[in-house]
């Protein structure tokens, strides 16, 4: 089908909201934006080892076996839960939202009112990011999203808040667009878990002020029908810093873009993922980093273990600006293949323009190492807790970008799991 | 209590045979040392009695306390108490030393039907035998081996052993890359762990550790085979006048 009626035909399927002035125009630039453009096909440079018809297609998802366990992996953190059902925000299952510090709105709320402090921040990084690269899919959950949370940060917050998408309807498709912004000195920590939708598309804006923190965890996946298209959008400002980790368990189809850029001295963002699938999984990290001030690091780290026909893809970028001196770029991409079925396709750009940074990328491609398992087995460890051993191993370096011990385990546990379950498959 | 019977072996990929016919009865308390040229098979007959893989037996067989043992995978040969300390001890970035030994000894112990031991069980006596051995807390918490230099690796062997407390060690040259400090030290692990239930079979090139762990019978492996077996004194003559006599002899 050509470019432009596929994308009229995935336009006509939702309609547009009517809100405020603010919303309505930055949702109209969007909507302008992707039908001049089109959805992704696979000619696109950055579309090629990812299949986007799983995304653009107007036809329902294939039912998804729901899986209510997947909803409590935090459920030991203390912390503050809000519920999304199938892609609605559901308030009865949600905690008191009037917290001291936070504020929090839903966005189809926030959208309606003529000064809600996210009139300037919606779709505004959506829309700066989508040079040099087109990233359409966020457009279209800009141009229609009506879920999704406006979160403004105003100081230390100490419990993280939950975001728990809980699934239940078996050919759910949804838009989720949320819009943090934490203020200057102020904290907080996101998690994401639960799965969302059979098919959704997630988009996060979130803008770190001066000397702010953005901590976020995020558990997607699960069951092997789902698919996933997610966009995470920061802007850093001045001695503020980020750390995103997301762990990937199973999918048909998860793309997760990252765009970040960092707009101030100082500032630091940390991106790492671990991802694990077998059959069918394809799962997909695209990464654009832009250091645009001097005296910023960055590091991503992403690890994929891949079995049993799955595909792995990482297209990692760092743009170094003119003028973004002593800038610490760091990247590494690996992909660990337990049978010979399986293929890590790997990207990773570097592109520099200041003359005194340090910057490295490397990607590998391997399977498990035969040496450390003969050794692991001769002590009496045996072949299948050896081989799992070296998997967790293989993805240490990827869970420590986590900063919570906690959750650390909870993630160490999901894998654990995933890894048990394998045997027996 | 190991009774190696016309062992042959070649290696999987390439129709190279390595092992050709090798006869060892080691009893219980037991202490042998082979000692031979390179390429002799030495480290191999260490593979094979272990579990690598790699290797086909194309004739002979391993028998361990009673049981035929060659075609047991390694965990269950570790289990039954067979150990050999590395050549070359595998470093393994994200796993722990402690998870690695803790892991490893409750594997074997659950094996053989034996409680497993608690964590605050496992440190107390791992603390104590990594003292002896003068491994610190420090080397314990890092990854296996990783960042280990050759001394520490090779006390770090001997400190699995110690842990696993196995009835058969084998000991790939153990010596290879020790100052003699480092090499005493071993030696008085190996020592330490000496008694009238546990074997071992010492595989090296020279003499000097054999002055510190005496074996009973030393062996004298060429081409595959053992040509000669004697007393611990045997290990001076070849120290004295090479192997190129004994192989003239067998030739």
């Amino acid at each position: 089908m050509p470019k432009t009626n596929l994308t009229e035909q995935k336009i006509s399927n939702y309609s547009f909201p009517t809100e405020a002035s603010w919303a309505i125009k930055s949702r109209k630039s969007a909507l302008n934006w992707l039908e001049t453009t089109g959805l992704p096909n696979r000619r696109d440079e950055y579309w090629k080892n990812t299949d986007p018809s799983y995304f653009n297609t107007i036809n329902k998802p294939e039912r998804n076996k729901i899986d209510y366990v997947e909803n409590s992996i935090f459920e030991n953190i203390d912390r503050i839960n809000i519920v999304f059902e199938d892609g609605y925000f559901n308030a009865s299952k949600s905690d008191e939202l009037l917290l001291k510090g936070i504020e929090i709105d839903t966005i189809s709320v926030a959208n309606q009112k003529d000064n809600h402090w996210s009139a300037n921040y919606f779709g505004v990084l959506e829309k700066s990011s989508q040079v040099p690269v087109e990233r359409t899919l966020a457009s279209l959950n800009t141009a229609f999203a009506v879920e999704g949370l406006a979160i403004r940060i105003t100081d230390k917050i100490d419990k993280p808040i939950s975001i728990t998408y809980l699934h239940t309807n078996d050919t759910s498709d949804v838009l989720i667009h949320h819009v943090i912004k934490i203020e200057k000195n102020a904290s907080v920590t996101i998690l994401e878990s639960g799965g969302v939708a059979s098919r959704s598309n997630c988009l996060m804006e979130v803008f770190v002020c001066e000397n702010a923190e953005f901590d976020h965890v995020r558990v997607q996946g699960r069951s092997h029908e789902k698919i996933a298209v997610t966009h995470l959008f920061a802007n850093l400002l001045k001695d503020s810093s980020m750390k995103s980790f997301t762990l990937t368990v199973n999918g048909k189809s998860i793309r997760n873009e990252y765009v970040v850029d960092i707009n101030g001295e100082n500032s630091k963002a940390h991106l790492g993922g671990a991802a694990v699938g077998d059959r069918g999984f394809s799962q997909d990290d695209t990464i654009f980093v832009s250091h645009n001030n001097p005296n910023c690091e960055s590091r991503q780290v992403f690890k994929k273990v891949l079995r049993n026909g799955a595909k792995g893809v990482f297209q990692g970028k760092i743009l170094v600006k003119d003028g973004a001196q002593k800038t610490d770029g760091y990247q590494i991409s690996q992909g660990l293949m337990l049978d010979d079925d399986s293929s890590f396709l790997a990207k990773p750009e570097l592109e520099i323009y200041a003359d005194d940074v340090i910057c490295s990328h490397g990607s590998t491609c391997g399977e498990i190492d035969n040496a450390a398992l003969f050794y692991l087995t001769s002590r009496g460890i045996p072949m299948a807790e050896a081989q799992d051993m070296l998997v967790l191993a293989f993805l240490n370096d990827a869970i420590e970008e986590i900063s919570d011990e906690s959750i650390r385990t909870i993630i160490g546990g999901r894998l654990k799991d995933w890894m048990v379950k394998r045997h027996k498959s | 209590m190991l009774y190696i019977n016309n062992l042959n072996v070649e290696l999987e990929d390439e129709k190279k045979k390595i092992l050709n016919g090798v006869n060892l009865d080691i009893n219980a308390g037991e202490v042998h040392a082979i000692m031979g040229p390179n390429g002799s098979g030495k480290s191999t007959l260490s593979y094979v009695l272990s579990g690598k893989d790699g290797y086909r037996v194309t004739e002979g067989s391993a028998t361990f306390e009673g049981r035929e043992i060659l075609e047991l995978s390694p965990d269950e040969r570790a289990s039954l108490g067979l150990f050999l300390a590395f050549q070359y001890p595998v470093e393994i970035p994200g796993v722990g030393n402690m998870t690695f030994l803790r892991t490893a000894l409750n594997s074997q112990r659950k094996s053989r039907g034996v409680e497993e031991l608690s964590a605050a069980e496992f440190l107390k006596i791992v603390r104590e035998k990594a003292k002896n051995l003068k491994i610190d807390a420090e080397m314990l918490k890092r990854p296996v081996n990783v960042g280990f230099s050759g001394g520490e690796k090779k006390r770090n062997e001997i400190l699995q052993m110690a842990m696993l407390e196995p009835k058969m060690c084998i000991l790939d040259e153990t010596d290879s890359g020790l100052d003699v400090d480092a090499m005493k030290l071993v030696a008085e692990g190996v020592n330490a762990l000496r008694s009238k239930d546990r074997s071992f079979l010492v595989i090296t090139h020279y003499q000097r550790l054999l002055d510190h762990i005496v074996p009973d019978v030393v062996h004298i492996m060429a081409d595959g085979k053992i040509i000669k077996s004697g007393g611990a004194d045997l290990a001076l003559e070849v120290e004295n006048n090479g192997y190129s006599d004994l192989l003239a002899e067998y030739n």
